[in-house]
């Protein structure tokens, strides 16, 4: 059996389970979150949400998956056929492609690339393409219009993510999602993460992940009192099916990276207690309980709003920690000055 | 075959076959998402080289950024097709003159071609060995050390690019009315606003 | 303009946003506000109008006289009647026809009525599968007072110190 696992074909079927595993913990996970959602802005708005099928309501987002499978299709007259069928594909694979560098603990991660956060930023730069190529395959102006705002806004807050995460790697010395994690370590628990010394940029990435998700109050692509819904107007059935989850893959997959980055990924808390993937799934949950929330409570912006926050606070903002960042990183550099508490270079510069 | 060349294979024939469907797609839309899948083939290529990096980057910079506004502007366009189909055989003896000219070119620079003995040598001199430094570290090390102010320079001229695009393109109309966010963040509702209680029958 | 710096330390620590949350989570907390419809639900005036129904007289005499006062002052003209002496002479109904899916519910042909014969019970639910059901007839109008009567009753005497 070893033998088996150690040829070729084994490590293929090996490698094949492990996706599976990881995809069908965001497919359960998905359904979850959409009926988390819609029963927190229920609290929120004092109504009870999806409470008749199934004990709670919870099999509420089973029903819905299965009434999206078998609707008609239906391709309104005019649109691209391949690049309309193609698009909302994208919008689910994307993301759903991210998932391969996350890890859930050490060792639970499908790759360990060394430039993770790279990959996750251009497969994340990529996820327009779904919305791009929707809206325009749909030939509806309304549609037309949700995606050029979808794709100005993503490419915008894409910039101030990036920089944010520049800051990051300055402290961490490394692209790995392992080492950040692995970086935050340390024996105060919760006070050794980077939400401490990265403080202001806990927010500036929170909301950014908010606009870069098309989630509100930054859900400006498919406003429906201004533009129906968006991109996906036109679409129906599994298609917009595939639109949906790829969303909530998407947001699920900031969730994950805000703890990754900021919160220790699978550390835990409190300094006695064993780390484990348990924490990582816990933080998640939170912060998407905070995306909700956020959903609930912050009404819609303006896309002029919207733009001026991206270029106009945000950029210069983040752009000006990486460089404060990258100065107090060398200044506490190879001489620990405060502590090594900017600096936490797991790669040993050589040369 | 192993699984490296086959990724190779297939990552080749997608690049060069999406590369030809660019120039021969008729959407000019089209053109840009085959170009988009040119660009991802090639990014697969580079990561098969072990660029890793460089592949990312080609990714994010190309893919991410540069395609999304080629796809723009493509799609912004009002191009009537049929006039330019019509139009091509007009320019069909230009092109084909600048396409055998570049031809002849390519062949006589190709007959010509011969390797410096220490042109092998040369090549790897600045890359240390895959196992100590993986490809970030070792570009990082090369571009922020020896290179550091052609690096700088190439950035300030994109930088001075771009300003200067934005100095061509800005209209500053002084007869519109303008939003002050700052002012607007400033109203204090306690200041501009007074709650009366007026008596019935009154009036104030 | 003087530099507010309470008010710049409030928009940099996203007090708005802290406000909003507490709000939110307060009425998170909140109990809900919504009826469990098909278990519970809400409490009905007596003066509701829903469905109709032709009462009878505790002795089992039907009420209405086929004075046509309701079919008169129907604004939809849902009403269809048509009389004939009984056996007895008294004059009385050979067809009471409402259109369910015509009607406005008004109340107007209980107001008309002068025997209390045409009520509109305290039933809202009486959705039906199919667009023939909603042509109610003498017989279905009858059955629906046999079957609300001590609803109904109790309705129009709790309304009655008001008229």
């Amino acid at each position: 059996m070893a033998e088996f696992f150690a040829s070729n074909f084994g490590i293929f079927l090996i490698m094949v389970g492990q996706a599976l595993l990881v995809t069908v913990f965001l497919l359960v996970s998905a359904m979850f979150l959409v009926y988390g959602d819609r029963k927190i802005w229920g609290a929120v708005q004092m109504r009870r949400g999806p409470n008749v099928v199934g004990p709670w309501g919870l099999l509420q987002l089973m029903a819905d998956f299965l009434k999206y499978l078998v609707k008609e299709v239906i391709i309104p007259a005019g649109v691209d056929k391949p690049v309309y069928l193609l698009a909302p594909l994208l919008a689910l694979v994307l993301p759903m492609a991210m998932w391969a560098v996350v890890p859930f603990d050490e060792t639970w991660i499908l790759s360990d690339l060394n430039v993770a956060v790279l990959y996750i930023f251009a497969i994340g730069s990529l996820e327009v393409y779904g919305v791009i190529m929707g809206g325009w395959a749909s030939n509806s102006k309304y549609a037309f219009l949700g995606a050029l705002r979808s794709a100005a806004q993503m490419i915008s807050y894409e910039v101030s993510i990036g920089f944010i995460i520049v800051g990051l790697i300055i402290s961490t010395g490394s692209l790995s999602l392992v080492d950040i994690v692995k970086a935050q370590e340390g024996s105060y628990g919760f006070l050794n993460w980077y939400w401490l010394p990265h403080f202001p940029m806990v927010f500036l990435f929170f909301i950014s992940a908010l606009a870069e998700t098309n989630r509100p109050p930054f859900d400006l692509p498919e406003a429906e009192s201004e533009l129906v819904a968006g991109y996906q107007v036109e679409y129906s059935s599994t298609p917009f099916l595939l639109y949906m989850i790829g969303e909530y893959f998407a947001i699920w997959m900031m969730c994950a990276l805000t703890v990754l980055f900021f919160f220790g990924g699978w550390l835990s808390p409190i300094p006695g207690l064993p780390d484990g993937a348990i924490w990582m799934v816990l933080k998640m949950a939170f912060f998407f309980f905070m995306f909700s929330m956020v959903k609930a409570i912050v009404p819609r912006y303006r896309y002029d709003q919207l733009m001026r926050i991206g270029w106009k606070v945000f950029l210069p903002l983040s752009l000006a920690w990486v460089v404060i960042v990258a100065a107090l990183s060398f200044y506490d550099g190879a001489d620990q000055n405060l502590g090594g508490f900017y600096a936490r270079w797991t790669v040993e510069a050589e040369g | 075959m192993t699984i490296t060349l086959f990724a190779f294979y297939v990552f080749a024939t997608l690049a060069v076959g999406a590369g030809l469907l660019v120039v021969v797609a008729r959407n000019p839309v089209h053109s840009v998402l085959w170009l988009i899948l040119t660009f991802f083939s090639v990014a697969g290529l580079f990561v098969l080289m072990g660029a890793e990096y460089i592949a990312m980057l080609l990714a994010i910079v190309y893919v991410g950024a540069v395609a999304v506004l080629f796809l723009f502007v493509v799609m912004m366009l009002d191009v009537d097709f049929s006039e330019l189909r019509g139009s091509i055989a007009n320019y069909f003896p230009m092109g084909a003159l600048i396409g055998v000219i570049l031809l002849m070119e390519l062949g006589l620079v190709y007959g010509h071609w011969n390797f410096s003995e220490a042109a092998q040598a040369l090549r790897q001199s600045p890359t240390p060995d895959l196992v100590q430094a993986h490809n970030t570290l070792a570009l990082g090390q090369v571009i922020y050390t020896d290179y550091i102010y052609l690096f700088q320079t190439s950035g300030l001229i994109l930088l001075v690019a771009m300003i200067g695009a934005i100095v061509l393109t800005m209209r500053h109309r002084p007869d519109i009315k303008r939003q002050s966010v700052i002012a607007q963040m400033h109203r204090d509702p306690a200041k501009t606003m007074e709650l009366k209680d007026i008596k019935p029958g009154q009036g104030l | 303009m003087a530099f507010d710096y309470a008010r710049a330390t409030k928009y940099f620590l996203l007090m708005d946003f802290v406000k909003g949350f507490k709000l939110g989570m307060k009425y998170f907390m909140a109990p809900k506000a919504t009826l469990n419809y098909p278990h519970e639900k809400g409490p009905i005036s007596p003066r509701f109008r829903g469905e109709h129904a032709l009462r009878r007289y505790p002795n089992g005499e039907e009420r209405c006289i086929a004075c046509k006062l309701c079919e008169a002052i129907c604004p939809a003209q849902a009403i269809v009647i048509d009389a004939e002496p009984r056996e007895d002479g008294s004059r009385r109904t050979t067809r009471y026809d409402i259109d369910m899916t015509k009607c406005i519910y008004c109340g107007f042909c209980q107001e008309a009525c002068p025997v209390d014969a045409i009520v509109e019970g305290p039933n809202f639910e009486f959705a039906t599968e199919s667009r023939e059901e909603l042509f109610y007839d003498k017989e279905k109008l009858l059955d629906n007072g046999a079957r609300w009567e001590a609803e109904i009753a109790r309705n129009i005497e709790l309304d009655a110190p008001y008229r």
